[in-house]
């Protein structure tokens, strides 16, 4: 298991290269990437904020409740912060399981529990100006699923 | 104690962290002593159903207790992912 938050910038392709290598023991592999995205159509860049400290144990916290609900064989986070170019790789997850429903699902719980339960807060950044995102009451509502 | 602020939180109140003495016993009497201090307090303050609040980095309720809490962080609605 894994839990990466960097400034830095990744190559997912990369990462899924090296996750889970050599496990005799999975039959599935699921990974999802978030892109920056250009809504207004002028963005400079997303400025991402977060809670050092805070952000590794969140992420760890539901890290360790996706391994156990779903029994995987691996997992892998990484959320970058600080600004980042439209059609960049904000973040990725990656989950590995014996079979593909536990290996989506728990994909699918972990970018839910990212998104309202990770201390990240965006921001956007364009020519005309400068705006928090604020979060959805759809991405709130989606933890009820779980 | 050490409080500190994200996001537009943090850009009302003007700084990302400070010390705070304080004998509040809960998270929303420290709340109703920062609110009293300063305009930008109350600004940042005005709507506390619109933020969320991390005792010793787990989030917590306005209710939690503060005896023996070494950091609390407000800030908006998380928007990761």
């Amino acid at each position: 298991m894994q839990v990466r938050v960097q400034q830095a910038a990744f190559d997912p392709g990369v990462e899924l290269a090296g996750f889970a290598v050599g496990r005799r023991d999975i039959g599935a592999i699921v990974s999802f990437t978030g892109v920056v995205r250009d809504t207004s159509g002028d963005l400079r860049h997303m400025m991402i904020e977060h809670y050092p400290g805070m952000t590794e144990r969140a992420i760890t916290g539901i890290l360790d409740q996706a391994v156990a609900r779903w029994s995987l064989a691996d997992a892998l986070v990484i959320h970058r912060f600080g600004a980042l170019e439209p059609a960049a790789p904000i973040m990725m997850v990656a989950t590995a399981a014996a079979h593909r429903a536990e290996a989506f699902a728990a994909a699918d719980f972990l970018m839910d529990y990212l998104k309202s339960r990770a201390p990240f807060w965006k921001k956007e950044v364009t020519l005309s100006g400068a705006a928090w995102v604020a979060a959805k009451d759809a991405d709130e509502a989606a933890l009820d699923r779980w | 104690m050490n409080v500190m602020y994200f996001a537009w939180v943090r850009e009302r109140i003007g700084v990302p962290q400070e010390k705070v003495q304080t004998k509040a016993a809960t998270v929303a009497d420290l709340v109703a002593e920062l609110v009293a201090r300063e305009d930008r307090y109350a600004a940042a303050f005005a709507d506390i159903s619109a933020l969320r609040v991390a005792v010793d980095q787990e989030l917590a309720d306005f209710d939690a207790l503060l005896a023996g809490v070494r950091e609390v962080a407000f800030f908006p609605p998380m928007t990761g992912g």
